[in-house]
């Protein structure tokens, strides 16, 4: 589940409110807080160290000290502080004056090197640029096959020698190649390598001497986790490397990697891949990460989730519903079953920001059950019941709670929970932000789906 | 001792080809000496060699570096949390020696026992055994299989069909050809963008015609957050079991050990879909530690069954929980 930091920071400084002030023991357990999500979102051990410290500072500061909603606040400098750690002024990417330009990808096994070297290219050419690769990874088996056809459907030209020669031979003639036809750009692929493989390191600073590349990215895989550092130092100092290419994005890493990189080397995130289609690629945002490493839930992506699942009428008629406060019983059926077809609920709810200081503050674990619970409370009322839960009194409740195996204190719950989701509903359609108070009335119920038309 | 692969492989009724002795004890520890060293190319120090300074005192301080190191092999912040707790228990209580080597040594122990969590073999007992490759791009798959199809054609004489049911990825089919070649295995593959589910299908009925011992069949990386390739693994194996109901026999999936607490979403996630056998931990010679594999056994009761060491046929070993405790803790 997607542990929602601004939830976690709101329960564990929720009784600041009532004191007013926040001392250095409040800060110091919303660091641990932090600290605890870096580390699930995989940011190295000693960058959160070092994060922490200088967020603690700030946080001491008096801007949260005299804040009115010291959680809220302290995440937004979190948020802050991440964005500017990953963003600032970064470089882009550097051309030549005359001649081609000439970029080095590097990176370890399977991190997405000549899928990227692809996706630039097409990139590139874009802006109409005739840009063209060369395959130096004579070792991997059919390597310089995978390139070239990937190359092809980029719409590049790619320089090849085959395996049996020096890669940094092949880099030095493809470049002289690149020259003659007059190419605006050339991208090296290169064979994956340990950052601790000294032969293959010194290979790599032999091909970048060789051919002096105006640019040498490396492409960083956006699950990896502590090691990130390690392997960024080491090509920091072998490749020197400009940027990074962060790839898999489209899953659900949190990317930490991103940051432990950037703060460790200085050196900026330039490009993002997010799929295995060569168009899944873009400049990269540290907004958007800083909040994906933060948990801070993906809203578009849920929404993009639901949009596939429900369809567009299905969802106009939902909103007028809620609207008009005629959502019943029956639809909320629906909409739980829908959105139990997504995909496991956990993860779903955990997409949503807010959602999860429901869990927190009843200490109710949303699960399941609970809905598998609910679900046959509903399918043992009658369609009128369904319409109209007013009218479910005495002698309904004892015979619903039957029909359904449960507690009339079960079917008490649900009507009464239903109501106030109604009213919340009604609330959050209409355009205002649901308060966390009255979401944590609600906690220990069943979760609310929530899909929002852009 | 190390797990062996007698032990690692469960052959069923089929014999070893005569002539091959079973690992004599002297080969399995020059094996892990080797180990030691592609584990740490260019490093100098051992793996079984924990850092002294860390056990030297136990204060707070101990523990704190306890913690960090286990963090740093990417255990995460929940098994690490649970695994000091449970040796601060032991030692305030008496149950572990207030002194450096014996909270070394149970450290070692509870981890090992923690990554032991659904310890088993790979069932090859199928006739044919069927064994699926499955996991996230980039996660040595393919090589993989090139290095289980030498492995046991050197070790116990099997053949080995392989098929190349990675229809999507440029080049996959060239690549897993290679591997069969150098690896001594036949291939059975169709056109790019065929359907996987066939050449599954088509690898298992050749490899029973031909009387073949092992299909490996590779798949395409698929990230976890895919439904519909999800589905479409899912729809594989069930078409590989049209072909043979108990098949496939095995499934292994491939975790990178440089992958950070993702690796136990991705672990559950393809478990949903294909339910996972165990886990082949990849990349082990970088400096990684794949830390993960604790989560995952422990939550999803998934073993590691085989470790990647490299780039080349032999770097495979089987899993060894003990040799990993100590690998986790070494510098």
């Amino acid at each position: 589940m997607f542990d929602q930091l601004s939830d976690r920071l709101q329960a564990t400084l929720s009784e600041v409110r009532s004191r007013g002030k926040l001392n250095e023991g409040d800060v110091d357990a919303a660091m641990r807080e932090i600290r605890l999500a870096l580390l699930e979102a995989d940011v190295n051990f000693k960058v959160v160290k070092g994060f922490t410290k200088t967020l603690k500072e700030r946080c001491l500061g008096s801007e949260v000290l005299e804040s009115l909603d010291p959680g809220q606040q302290v995440v937004k400098i979190v948020d802050e502080e991440l964005t500017a750690l990953m963003g600032g002024a970064g470089r882009d990417l550097a051309f030549a004056s005359s001649g081609p330009t000439v970029i080095l990808m590097a990176g370890l096994q399977g991190s997405g090197k000549t899928t990227a070297c692809a996706k630039l290219a097409r990139h590139l050419g874009e802006s109409g640029k005739d840009v063209a690769l060369a395959a130096c990874d004579v070792y991997r088996p059919a390597a310089v096959d995978q390139l070239v056809t990937v190359g092809e459907r980029a719409g590049s030209h790619v320089y090849e020698q085959g395996t049996d020669r020096d890669p940094v031979e092949i880099a030095a003639w493809a470049l002289d190649q690149a020259r003659a036809d007059e190419r605006d750009v050339l991208i090296v692929d290169t064979a994956g390598r340990l950052h601790i493989d000294a032969e293959l390191m010194e290979e790599l600073a032999r091909i970048r001497k060789r051919i002096r590349p105006h640019d040498v990215l490396l492409v960083v895989d956006a699950m990896t986790g502590q090691d990130a550092v390690g392997v960024a130092e080491s090509f920091a100092e072998t490749a020197e490397f400009d940027g990074v290419v962060m790839s898999k994005l489209d899953g659900d890493a949190r990317g930490g990697a991103a940051l432990s990189v950037k703060a460790v080397t200085g050196k900026p995130i330039l490009f993002a891949s997010t799929g295995e289609k060569l168009d899944a690629f873009e400049r990269f945002h540290p907004d958007r990460m800083a909040s994906r490493i933060l948990g801070m839930g993906d809203v578009l992506s849920l929404i993009e989730k639901a949009e596939k699942e429900v369809d567009e009428d299905q969802a106009a008629d939902l909103q007028r519903k809620l609207e008009s406060d005629r959502f019943t019983l029956e639809d909320f059926l629906q909409q739980m079953r829908q959105v139990r077809k997504m995909g496991p609920l956990s993860g779903l709810i955990g997409m949503l920001p807010g959602m999860g200081a429901m869990k927190q503050l009843k200490g109710a674990d949303v699960d399941e059950g609970e809905l598998d619970r609910v679900e046959a409370i509903i399918l043992s009322m009658t369609p009128l019941e369904r319409a109209n839960p007013a009218i479910i009194k005495g002698s309904r409740r004892k015979r619903i709670a039957a029909g359904s195996g449960t507690k009339v204190q079960h079917v008490n719950q649900l009507v009464k929970q239903f109501d106030q989701m109604r009213k919340l509903m009604r609330q959050m359609v209409s355009g205002k932000a649901p308060d966390p108070q009255q979401l944590a009335q609600m906690a220990g119920g069943a979760p609310r789906p929530k899909y929002r038309r852009r | 001792m190390s797990t062996s692969w007698q032990e690692i492989f469960d052959l069923g009724a089929r014999r070893a080809e005569a002539g091959r002795e079973p690992e004599s004890e002297e080969r399995r520890r020059g094996v892990f000496r080797r180990l030691r060293e592609s584990l740490s190319k260019s490093r100098q120090a051992l793996v079984e060699e924990v850092s002294a300074s860390l056990f030297d005192r136990l204060d707070e301080e101990t523990w704190e570096r306890l913690e960090e190191a286990l963090i740093l092999a990417d255990a995460g912040a929940p098994t690490t949390a649970e695994v000091v707790e449970r040796l601060e228990r032991e030692v305030e209580g008496g149950a572990v020696s207030a002194d450096g080597e014996a909270v070394r040594d149970r450290l070692i122990e509870i981890l090992a026992d923690v990554a032991s969590t659904g310890r088993g073999p790979i069932d090859l007992s199928g006739e044919p055994a069927v064994l699926l490759m499955v996991g996230v791009n980039g996660t040595g798959k393919t090589t993989t299989i090139g290095k289980i199809a030498w492995h046991l054609s050197r070790e116990f004489g099997l053949s080995v069909v392989m098929a190349a049911a990675d229809t999507y990825r440029a080049a996959a089919a060239e690549q897993l050809a290679e591997w069969a070649e150098r690896a001594g295995a036949d291939l059975v593959r169709s056109a790019p963008g065929g359907d996987p589910g066939a050449v599954a299908f088509d690898a298992v009925a050749a490899a029973r015609a031909r009387g073949a011992d092992v299909v490996i069949v590779d798949t395409a990386g698929r990230l976890h957050t895919q439904g519909d390739l999800m589905d479409e693994l899912a729809k594989v194996r069930r078409v590989i079991a049209k072909q043979m109901p108990e098949a496939p026999h095995e499934t292994l999936i491939s975790i990178d050990a440089t992958t950070g607490q993702n690796g136990l979403r991705q672990a559950k996630v393809f478990a949903e879909a294909v339910e996972v056998d165990g886990v082949v931990l990849t990349k082990l010679d970088g400096t990684a530690k794949g830390g993960i594999v604790l989560a995952i056994a422990a939550e999803l009761g998934i073993p590691v069954k085989l470790i990647g060491t490299g780039e080349a046929l032999e770097d495979l070993r089987p899993f060894d929980p003990d040799d990993f405790a100590r690998a986790l803790l070494a510098e």
